[in-house]
């Protein structure tokens, strides 16, 4: 089974240089097979399941909670100004 | 007293009784990791000054006579998918490498709040994908008994600490057997509660709908003791659980007079090694000895537990680390790019390792347009089935009894050419997490290397304390919790 591989990557905002791409693809397509063992399975009136313990979604009030300062938002970014993160020029 | 034989109990009773002082502790700890955890690879990164002005604060509040939280003086480690403000966490990643959090996570301030001790941060593969700790940016965490082989993943490092001695109890993360797994490889206690009984908030996030916080410890009280404190609703994680969280201490003592223990068969197959086998079944035997009634069970789709896993934790890994944009916070690339797009696929690509790239191609494959039903919601309905196998289960006993790990500790190197392989070692504990179930490894003997084979328990959900009783009851009567790792622990 072969993954249009470049597409993905692309997708995922990753570059892969030639040598991962050709180890990623085997593997990838090794995993790929093994997962088709799925299709053994008649599942056409199953529900699928997202989360194991169903519970209704909690609201809380809606309301202003405390949040950090700005100071403390910018604090880990790799380049930022006064107020901002900055990135390359996008337009 | 011997250093890494102490339990939770003997430090609040060497304190109560004044014989030592948490900045001694904190202290003389961290000197004996720092000698020592080069041969390991237990820690990424220690917490030498705050923790000591920490431990002078409680010794302060001991002294004049006011009152200390439930864990005041106790050395606990945390894996580093786990925020703790002010003290970096990596999640063993380049990309996180100088990540500071402004905040703590929730199981971070509750620990605090109970005056724990934080030592550091432990070793784990990178953002908790893998089974070995060998995709740690910091280099492997080792295993105790045998420094050539593997202490087991992702939560390597926080079943190592233990086994070596350097603090009784530590904090890990589950989201497929990173809990269970190596605290088998590793010879401890380690569980993963229900899913949403322990709070997320400030945790790195792998597969939300999988991941669990849950306590690794020498002995299964004192993992009880720490699982009290971190338990219960968060109003910061929705999906956190709002029942009432019981005293899992009270649990201890119970016994297994009349317990119905379910015994798998499909978790006694090929693959299994001989000696895993043999010191599972002695274990049953023991347990059934003591009053216990053993019903032979059957879990139909677990084979199909792994295929199922692997569509759905990286579908959701794929898109919990589309964060990583090297804008607000992680590694930015240094090298010159001309757009927004290259700056975070050149960040991405030179912040990740191996195994998290492949995890994210898979995910964002399988989520992919024209795949998604294939893959996806088919797993998804797969999972169904896991779960159902698990009800019809529970309508026959109370408990399962199974193997956690299929093997001992594998020699450093040995699967990682082949990432399937490694994958196919998650099969007998992914399917508990799938249906979101409690679940705990426990030693149960060693094979002829002397390597931890681990005995692990499955209850239904919301029943952590019969996971307490039945584990409590087991080690009360054997010694494999107290076997010292090439003495490591003196």
């Amino acid at each position: 089974m072969d993954i249009e591989l470049a597409g993905i990557a692309r997708l995922a905002r990753l570059e892969l240089t030639d040598e991962e791409a050709k180890r990623m693809g085997g593997q990838l397509s090794a995993i790929l097979s093994y997962v088709s063992t799925l299709d053994a399975l008649d599942t056409e009136t199953v529900e699928p399941t997202s989360h194991a313990i169903a519970v209704p979604t909690p609201h809380r009030a809606d309301e202003v909670g405390n949040h950090l300062p700005l100071e403390e938002v910018l604090s880990n970014a790799p380049k930022h100004d006064n107020d901002s993160f900055v990135v390359p020029k996008v337009v | 007293m011997e250093f890494g034989r102490r339990t939770i109990a003997d430090y609040l009773r060497a304190y109560d009784e004044g014989q030592v002082m948490a900045q001694s502790v904190a202290q003389t700890t961290l000197d004996h990791i720092a000698s020592v955890d080069d041969r390991l690879g237990a820690w990424i990164t220690l917490n030498t000054e705050q923790v000591l002005e920490d431990a002078a604060a409680i010794d302060k509040r001991r002294r004049e006579g006011n009152p200390v939280g439930s864990l005041a003086g106790v050395p606990v480690g945390l894996k580093d998918m786990i925020c703790t403000k002010g003290l970096r966490t990596t999640a063993a990643s380049k990309m996180l490498t100088d990540f500071i959090p402004p905040y703590d996570a929730t199981v971070t301030a509750k620990l605090r709040q109970a005056d724990a001790l934080i030592l550091g941060k432990l070793n784990q593969d990178e953002f908790g994908f893998g089974s070995s700790n060998e995709s740690s940016v910091f280099g492997p965490c080792r295993n105790p008994y045998d420094r050539k082989r593997v202490a087991g993943g992702s939560s390597g490092g926080s079943a190592a600490a233990i086994a070596a001695g350097h603090c009784p109890v530590t904090l890990g993360t589950d989201t497929g057997g990173s809990i269970r797994q190596p605290a088998s490889l590793c010879g401890v206690f380690g569980i993963k509660p229900t899913y949403g009984r322990v709070s997320r908030y400030g945790v790195v996030s792998f597969a939300s709908s999988l991941d669990q916080v849950g306590p690794l410890g020498r002995t299964v009280g004192d993992a009880a003791r720490v699982l009290d404190v971190i338990s219960g609703h968060d109003d910061k994680d929705s999906t956190s659980l709002q029942f009432d969280v019981p005293n899992f201490q009270a649990a201890l003592g119970r016994g297994v007079d009349g317990l119905r223990v379910g015994v798998p068969k499909e978790y006694f197959q090929e693959g299994l090694a001989p000696a895993v086998e043999k010191h599972v079944r002695d274990a049953l035997a023991f347990i059934e000895q003591s009053g216990a009634t053993l019903v032979p069970i059957s879990l139909d789709h677990t084979k199909y537990a792994v295929a199922t896993y692997y569509v759905l934790a990286t579908a959701e890994a794929s898109s919990n680390l589309g964060r990583y944009d090297g804008v607000r916070y992680g590694h930015r690339t240094g090298t010159s790019v001309d757009s927004l797009e290259d700056l975070i696929a050149r960040s991405r690509s030179e912040g990740f390792g191996d195994e998290v790239k492949r995890r994210i191609i898979l995910g964002t494959y399988v989520l992919s347009s024209g795949y998604y039903d294939a893959y996806y919601l088919k797993a998804q309905k797969v999972r169904t089935l896991i779960k159902r196998d698990f009800e019809q289960a529970f309508s026959q006993c109370d408990i399962i009894a199974a193997p956690t790990s299929p093997v001992t500790a594998f020699p450093l190197g040995d699967h990682l050419d082949d990432p399937l392989k490694m994958y196919l070692m998650d099969i007998l504990t992914i399917p508990a997490s799938l249906a979101g179930l409690p679940c705990a490894s426990q030693p149960c003997g060693f094979d002829s290397e002397g390597l931890p084979i681990g005995l692990q328990w499955i209850a239904p959900p919301l029943q952590e304390e019969r996971i307490f009783q039945a584990a409590h009851f087991f080690e009360s009567k054997t010694e494999h919790h107290l076997r010292d790792p090439q003495g490591e622990t003196s």
